[in-house]
């Protein structure tokens, strides 16, 4: 499994050469190459992992954005702002944001941000900078594959962007397409042209998904360096190991549904369309299902929810332990819930389907299969607490979002227990209950993991530190926000207010949160005002930021931490490390923490 | 203007939070940044156990202010209601005890825990008993809430009892159309391409069935309390839902796969008033599945009511067979209400206004 052995590029050929003659060759045939392929078509796994961060964060303006535009809409549905229409014409005629356009904006707010900014930007980001450098690697299996990953990401995004500037808009059928709503352009101006452009947009980021997933099992499995065993491997890697497994096995099937809604609305067949009759048209089309395309969508979109989940997951538990100066309390039972979160994520899609006339002794299966999932997570939750216990915890901000994340995913998991549970579903499936359920646990908190990683690896990036007051600012204020949205949805829920409406005022059973919806439009401005602080404290802190000066600044055992301040292509100027022991080696017998580099020592005691 | 005025107030804000932001990194460059890591984790400590006691006194605050507009403070209007509110509650409690334990725990932690010179961190990597202890008893609590969810769910989704009243209600865009079976408890059959709202068939109901002739067909509906009613549901254009919040059911309406659903309403529409305190009080229809640029104005109204006054309802109601074939005025279900039903209708909906 060593690096030495594995002919792989440059990579190779830098760790069997000696030190000096090498680095001339190996590092400035890449170097001294052109802006292009420096900052464009890199084949560097840092810069690419950089790739992804900063088209994720452009997306999650624009995606955070449309969630601060229909949320004037159920803050203040009485209010005209004039500038809106100024901005967007025809979509709000009068100053008010039309139904077409609400439902535009909602759609394309999930679809942006569960795809391209939590699973791109997310696991792309990551596994990309960490992978190599944390198990030991000059670079992934294959640079060019993953290079093309990012320039397929890079397509969708575009095709997705371009979308939204469609005369009859983008898709507004909810981010989960179903059909024949997304089927019928007599139904709806979203299921016309937008609509091809969104499954288009799917199928190029299926494509960079696959390739990426691919390169990361490939990499991870192959590519450790010496004495680095599964079994020593950060979390971290482990849950991305199982993020791009669960990847590569379920996103080929939300393929196949977008390929198959593609000739239904194009090449007139009936995979998911029967006995229709739209607008008054009859249509011919007979014999399909609409349901199918559920299962399709749902056996990846569960798996989905953990893809953007995992990689939290992973870095919180490293982050916590860095900075709780212990080692994450049973390693084991981490990587084993991990194991089966990612088993069981393939087997609960249809709880998404309870009440579309699913047979009910199949739903069974799916409910205890699904609330099986809070074991895993408890056991989770009651090892970080084991972690923090008896620690000695340093609030960097990265420590700060993780232990932010250990709470919302508290919250937002145990919802899920009232979710899961097909008898409750059918009073709460598709009110705002559910609303407040994933935006907690699959929303906010894999965010505050991201934050948590983008904090805690920014010097290893960028060998700089993001500045600290603005970070504090940026996460108490997220905090406090992400519950104050959130915590009284779920009152809403238990009051069966639906989601996806526009306006509840000529309803007499949901029209008392008038007051909850302005508030809660107030606070979603001010959380992203400060999400806009913190986009500002990133860009600005990759020029300015105060410098790093040490190679190890947060005290951490793992490998990335043994490269230079600024690695270049190759990371390690030398040969690559060799790895002794577990990364989780913190106040052992005394000592702060040992690196993973360093050998046994005789009279070390054993754990 | 005042947008304007907000978006100069927030910029100033921003570069004055930028500025101090910058300084405060120079001091503590000044001060030397070990003294400033200390103040600053004291600081973030501190905040931790602040958040934890506001937002505990927050989430009770919420609860005060909106406990009463939620269905928990209200009777379930059905017997599958009141199973599901049973499950509610049990779920409620056992997941307020973990969430208050474990938040409790994690934030004092994060306090009690915090940096300090004098202690160095307790090397504690794992512990067999204690990991079994917290995989077997969520597992317990687990598969208690799981027995009586699945329990309920056979209860709720089994087979209706035979002398239900029967009700189709079919979805489009963005109304709901409801149609009672006649004396033969029989619902006539039905071919979508025979769809022809303009004609008196907006539902493509096939007249060459005999048991469709004393159909009739309705834009509300109207349910007897005490009595079990089937839902037989269908959609015609998108997927819609049926969403029936004050009875706490829902179920899906797909174009193509006529789906079901029964439950025994326990309240008359002047009970639930009485009940709720409120004399507006209506059972409400919602669409509960997005179905187009209309999806949030899909009401529907039931009126449940006594078996005399439901005979006498429907004794005003003439089947839709012998409107059309009458030639009387064909017009689209939707409006083919008579005129009292209307008013019973109409009067809910002005007083919301």
């Amino acid at each position: 499994m060593s690096s030495e052995t594995i002919s792989h590029g440059h990579a190779a050929e830098a760790s069997v050469h000696s030190h000096d003659s090498h680095e001339a060759h190996g590092h400035d045939h890449h170097h001294e190459e052109s802006f292009l392929t420096k900052y464009v078509f890199s084949t560097d796994h840092k810069m690419i992992g950089k790739q992804f961060l900063i088209t994720g964060i452009i997306w999650a303006i624009i995606g955070g954005l449309f969630s601060v535009l229909f949320r004037l809409q159920l803050g203040y549905p009485e209010t005209s702002f004039p500038v809106l229409e100024d901005l967007f014409g025809k979509w709000a005629a009068g100053g008010r944001i039309s139904n077409e356009f609400y439902y535009a904006l909602v759609t394309m707010h999930g679809t942006i941000l569960v795809f391209f900014v939590l699973t791109a930007g997310l696991s792309g980001t990551f596994a990309n900078i960490l992978i190599p450098l944390q198990i030991g690697a000059r670079d992934m299996a294959s640079g060019f594959l993953n290079m093309l990953s990012y320039w397929f990401f890079f397509l969708a995004s575009v095709v997705m962007f371009a979308s939204l500037f469609i005369q009859t808009g983008p898709a507004s059928g909810g981010w989960t397409v179903y059909p024949p709503l997304s089927a019928l352009g007599q139904a709806s101006e979203g299921s016309k042209l937008g609509m091809d452009f969104w499954l288009i947009s799917m199928a190029l980021f299926i494509v960079s998904s696959l390739l990426g997933g691919l390169n990361y099992i490939s990499t991870i499995l192959n590519l450790r360096t010496k004495g680095m065993s599964m079994t020593r491997m950060p979390l971290t890697m482990w849950a991305i190991f199982f993020t791009a497994v669960l990847g590569v096995l379920s996103f080929p099937v939300l393929l196949s549904g977008a390929v198959l809604l593609l000739f239904d609305r194009n090449l007139g067949t009936s995979f998911f369309l029967s006995e229709i009759v739209v607008k008054g048209e009859i249509l011919p089309n007979e014999g399909g299902s609409a349901i199918l395309f559920q299962h399709l969508f749902w056996f990846l979109g569960h798996p989905e929810v953990y893809i953007i989940l995992l990689p939290a997951l992973g870095m919180v538990s490293e982050i916590l332990s860095v900075n709780s100066r212990k080692p994450i309390f049973g390693y084991l039972a981490m990587v084993g819930s991990l194991f089966a979160i990612c088993i069981l994520a393939f087997l609960v899609w249809a709880h998404h389907m309870f009440v579309t006339g699913l047979n009910p002794f199949l739903g069974a299966f799916f409910v205890l299969l699904t609330l099986l999932i809070a074991v895993p997570s408890a056991i989770k939750v009651f090892n970080w607490l084991t972690t923090l216990w008896k620690g000695n915890i340093r609030f960097t901000p990265g420590m700060l979002f993780s232990i932010g994340f250990i709470s919302l995913f508290i919250s937002g998991g145990l919802t899920g227990i009232f979710l899961g549970n097909s008898t409750l579903d059918i009073h709460l499936h598709d009110t705002y209950f559910v609303v407040a359920h994933f935006h907690i646990v699959m929303g906010v908190a894999s965010f505050f993991g991201m934050f948590a990683g983008v904090y805690h690896w920014f010097p290893k990036m960028y060998g700089r530190f993001l500045n600290n007051t603005m970070a504090y600012i940026h996460f108490w204020v997220t905090m406090v926000g992400a519950y104050l949205i959130f915590w009284p949805m779920h009152y809403a829920g238990l009051a069966g207010m639906p989601r996806r409406y526009t306006d509840w005022s000529n309803w007499q059973s949901f029209n008392q949160f008038q007051d909850m919806n302005r508030f809660i439009s107030t606070v979603a401005m001010i959380v992203f005002a400060v999400q806009i602080l913190f986009v500002f404290n990133f860009f600005y802190s990759i020029f300015k930021g105060r410098k790093v000066t040490s190679t190890n600044p947060w005290g951490a055992n793992t490998l990335e931490w043994t490269t230079p301040i600024n690695p270049g292509h190759g990371n390690w100027p030398g040969d690559i490390p060799e790895v002794h022991r577990w990364p989780y080696d913190y106040g052992k017998d005394g000592r702060d923490f040992i690196p993973q580099v360093e050998p046994i020592g005789a009279d070390e005691s054993k754990h | 203007m005042s947008g304007y005025f907000i978006l100069i107030i927030l910029v100033l804000a921003f570069v004055l939070i930028f500025q101090i932001s910058k300084a405060s990194e120079y001091v503590s460059v000044l001060k030397g940044e070990e003294k400033s890591f200390k103040q600053s984790n004291r600081i973030n400590a501190f905040l931790f156990i602040l958040f934890m006691v506001l937002g505990l006194a927050g989430a009770w605050w919420c609860n005060e202010l909106l406990y009463d507009r939620t269905l928990l403070a209200q009777p379930a209007a059905s017997d599958h209601g009141e199973k599901i509110d049973f499950m509610m509650w049990l779920t409620i409690i056992v997941t307020g005890i973990v969430f208050l334990l474990t938040q409790v725990l994690l934030f004092w932690f994060a306090f009690k825990y915090q940096y300090s010179e004098k202690r160095t961190s307790y090397f504690f990597p794992h512990n067999n008993k204690l990991e079994l202890l917290w995989t077997v008893v969520p597992a317990i609590f687990l598969t208690v809430l799981v027995g009586f969810g699945l329990f309920y769910w056979f209860k709720i989704t089994g087979d209706a009892p035979k002398d239900s009243q029967i009700v189709e209600i079919t979805g489009k865009q963005f109304n709901w159309m409801m149609r009672y079976p006649g004396k033969d408890n029989v619902l006539g059959r039905k071919n979508y391409r025979l769809t022809d709202a303009s004609s008196g068939n907006a539902l493509g109901v096939d007249w060459e069935d005999g048991a469709s002739h004393d159909d009739i067909e309705a834009s509300e509906m109207h349910l007897v309390v005490g009595k079990p009613v089937q839902l037989v549901i269908n959609a015609q254009d998108v997927i819609h839902d049926v969403g029936l919040v004050h009875f706490r059911l829902k179920m899906d309406a797909v174009p193509g796969i006529p789906t079901t659903l029964w439950f025994t309403p326990k309240y008359t529409t002047a009970q639930m008033k009485e009940i709720t305190g409120n004399k507006d009080f209506v059972y409400e229809i919602s669409c509960d599945q997005i179905c187009g640029s209309g999806h949030y104005s899909m009401r529907g109204v039931i009126i449940v009511e006594t078996q005399d006054e439901h005979d006498a309802w429907m004794a005003s109601k003439k089947p839709q067979y012998v409107t059309v074939k009458e030639g009387a005025a064909p017009a689209a279900a939707a409006d083919s209400t008579s005129a009292a039903a209307a008013a019973t209708m109409s009067k809910p909906l002005a007083q919301l206004k």
